[in-house]
């Protein structure tokens, strides 16, 4: 039986390593199992340059989401990465990228494993991991294998601490906390606030601990606190009751969209309609498959990000992403896609070449993220920090008709 | 029945010698440079999750009582054993020390919950344990979600649900609730992995060729049998369901000393299942079997990533082939007749 089993096995490995060596023009590691090679082939025009322009190929590499519950962001942000690359290349430019973005299913035992396997790969340069608890775990990695990685999306402060090479694209999640709170402070929406949170979450309880800090002081008085959980986000007839008995004008909600979704239909069900309040994890509630999107409309969330401005960059690259995958880019499809362009400015005037290991890469990234400004899709004039952490400033968004419309 | 007996111990020697034999393979590929990063970032994983499958085989396959929550022993054993592993962070200079301290803390304390689950479930007929330790399962997940534990110069403090923990400077947030561990030191290695594997083979062998392993046995074969020559029905099934606790426990604190941040959610219903699928496919009570499954298992969503979008489609196609050829009448005619002739070798 056991001789069966491992028949079957080797049999399955045989076929995947011939499988691999008849569609790879990659390289093969060497070890016992199946090389790695990358699952995001390169579109016609990021096939590697031409010699006479001299120009540099890059490996950039990046694990998300691609499967599971937080699927839309990792595909956002992979196909963003993919448009920008495409974009890059055909550019003609000195640097060049070849990206592989590896699934992780939003896990951090996987995350580091696509890790590893982008390692195998040769990354050079790395776009760290979509979500909060994987780009912990692979900013671990990262820093310990001297790569230098940005991450799109990866909000949570433990993602930077005490890291010098790790740096990110969004806002980290306190700062998304308190300045929703200043937010509505400022633009005078509610002062009777009720809270529903996921309490086993990084992402959502990051957001929560600040936007409870700087509530008080602003004068929000928050008179519904309530959580959920992982298993328990089905049902929540108990926290919309709690928010409507208690009377809030405004309900916050730091979640991701699924849960968020189905708060909006069961308090529409229970005759609720506060003002809703989302940060940029609500970004994504309108391409959720089979979602009313007339329950959101009148939905606020603070995103750095706002597909319906109207200045010519981010026009070229909604038409460009809508061209290309059917849907309406996202604040994380943004993100990733500055984080691919933050790359080419800081490596052309860092005049890095693509012989370079990733170390010396690493070093070169960290002196100029540092020092540099970059003009992107989802802020002006941004800067880093030593710590990685970015500066910009987030913009008010509502949903109306079915579609994003910047507040200010 | 000497005949038996040393068949057995024929079988544990060679599941131990191919254990050997795999580690020093692994060990001197890793030592010649000549392994992948992928797959050496997944040996202590691998080491874990072969844990978790035997430990897992002692309760389903030796014990005969369906646990659908081993993960939650792994849970008790990851944030008890990192939560070791950083108080003893300035005491201990020696890493391995740490790390065996950190493995015997996950041990004990996922031991000790076994107990305090087994009291009163053990006790009861039929299905009951399969669903207690599914709700354990759900029960310790909540808790870890909702745990904040921290250390400073007066020792540990503890808070639920809030994080009231009032701690001096210097005080260090070891369980941060939802946040999980954070900043783990990366102090699991592969060569204590296999160790602690062959521990475990070791003790589960020794077990289950002892006298209190046939009343084990006995127990699952027949109950009421068991009972009626005075059997000691739930003493012997604890025995196995601590034992198995214990060991999953130490699979959990290794697990979690190889990532730098771990959280609650990692050890869901989802991880049992997967525990319970290596035991299944390697065979009830056949601890090679689950080792093969468990490394194999492992290894083959990695192996699968030029598959891309198709990943998780090919592995779900993989498990259900080998699950169809490991039952199907060919296959076992097959072994049977190895079997016998074996057996006509022997006479």
């Amino acid at each position: 039986m056991k001789k069966a089993l491992s028949l079957v096995l080797a049999l399955v490995m045989a076929l995947a390593l011939v499988a691999c060596g008849g569609g790879s023009s990659g390289s093969t590691s060497g070890g016992a199992t199946a090389p790695a090679e990358t699952t995001t082939p390169a579109e016609p025009a990021t096939e590697p340059a031409s010699p006479e322009t001299g120009a540099q190929v890059f490996k950039l590499g990046g694990t998300g989401p691609l499967t599971g519950g937080a699927a839309i962001y990792g595909m956002a942000v992979k196909n963003a990465a993919e448009l920008a690359v495409a974009e890059i290349n055909a550019m003609d430019g000195d640097v060049r990228f070849e990206l592989n973005f590896q699934d992780d299913a939003h896990d951090a035992e996987k995350a580091v494993n696509a890790y590893n396997t982008l390692k195998d790969w040769g990354m050079q340069l790395s776009l760290g991991s979509v979500t909060s608890t994987p780009c912990v775990a692979t900013s671990a990695e990262t820093y310990a294998d001297r790569i230098f990685a940005i991450t799109p999306s990866g909000s949570s402060t433990a993602v930077l601490e005490g890291k010098d090479n790790q740096f990110q694209m969004c806002f980290t999640d306190p700062n998304q906390g308190s300045a929703s709170a200043q937010y509505i402070h400022d633009k005078a929406l509610a002062t009777k606030v009720a809270v529903i949170w996921k309490n086993d979450d990084v992402y959502s309880k990051g957001i929560y601990d600040t936007f409870m800090a700087a509530a008080p002081e602003l004068g929000l008085d928050v008179v519904s606190d309530t959580t959920f959980a992982d298993g328990s986000d089905t049902d929540f007839s108990v926290q919309i009751a709690d928010a409507q008995s208690a009377g809030a004008e405004l309900v916050f909600l730091p979640m991701y969209y699924t849960p968020a979704s189905l708060i909006f239909a069961q308090a529409k069900a229970a005759g609720y309609a506060p003002i809703w309040f989302g940060v940029d994890g609500m970004d994504g509630i309108l391409t959720l498959e089979g979602f009313d999107t007339s329950l959101a409309e009148g939905v606020m969330l603070l995103t750095p990000f706002n597909a319906d401005a109207d200045d010519a960059a981010t026009r070229a690259f909604v038409e460009a992403y809508q061209a290309k995958y059917g849907e309406v880019p996202n604040q994380f499809a943004a993100d990733a896609y500055d984080c691919v362009f933050a790359y080419k400015q800081a490596l052309e005037q860092a005049g890095c070449t693509a012989d370079m290991s990733a170390e010396a890469l690493c070093d070169a990234m960290i002196a100029q993220f540092t020092t540099m400004t970059f003009d992107g899709l989802t802020g002006e004039g941004m800067t880093w920090g030593t710590d990685g952490a970015v500066t910009k400033s987030p913009k008010g968004m509502i949903i109306q008709n079915g579609a994003y419309v910047g507040l200010d | 029945m000497k005949n038996k007996l040393s068949k057995a111990s024929r079988r544990a020697f060679l599941t131990c010698a191919v254990v050997v034999a795999a580690f020093v393979a692994l060990q001197s590929l890793a030592s010649a440079g000549a392994m992948s990063s992928m797959l050496r970032g997944l040996l202590v994983p691998i080491c874990a999750y072969v844990v978790m499958a035997i430990s897992l085989n002692l309760t389903v396959g030796v014990l005969g009582e369906l646990s659908l929550g081993h993960a939650g022993f792994m849970s008790v054993g990851a944030f008890t054993g990192v939560t070791a592993a950083a108080a003893l962070q300035n005491l201990v200079a020696s890493k391995e020390l740490r790390l065996i301290a950190a493995l015997l803390v996950g041990a004990i304390f996922a031991g000790i919950v076994g107990f305090l689950v087994g009291i009163p479930v053990l006790r009861l007929n039929g299905d009951y344990l399969a669903i207690v330790t599914l709700a354990f399962g759900e029960i310790i997940k909540s808790v870890f979600n909702n745990l904040y534990l921290g250390l400073d110069g007066h020792g540990f403090h503890l808070s639920l649900l809030d994080n009231k923990l009032r701690m001096e400077e210097g005080g260090r947030l070891i369980i941060g609730g939802p946040m999980g561990v954070g900043g783990i030191q990366k102090i699991a290695n592969f060569a204590t992995g296999f160790a602690l594997i062959m521990l475990c083979l070791v003790v589960i062998f020794n077990l289950v060729n002892s006298r209190a392993g046939r009343a084990i046995m006995a127990i699952r074969d027949n109950r009421i049998a068991a009972e009626s020559v005075g059997i000691p029905v739930t003493k012997y099934k604890m025995t196995a369901f601590v034992t198995s606790a214990a060991m999953a426990g130490a699979a959990g604190a290794l697990f979690a000393l190889n990532f730098s941040t771990i959280v609650a959610n990692k050890f869901d219903f989802n991880t049992s299942i997967l525990v319970l699928v290596f035991v299944v496919l390697g065979g009830l009570g056949n601890m090679l079997g689950s080792i093969v499954a468990a490394a194999a298992l492992t290894v083959l969503p990695e192996a699968l990533r030029q598959f891309a979008d198709y990943r998780m489609l090919v592995y779900a196609i993989v498990l259900i082939a080998v699950m169809l050829l490991r039952n199907s009448p060919g296959i076992r005619a097959f072994t049977e007749r190895a079997r016998i002739r074996k057996g006509g070798e022997a006479e």
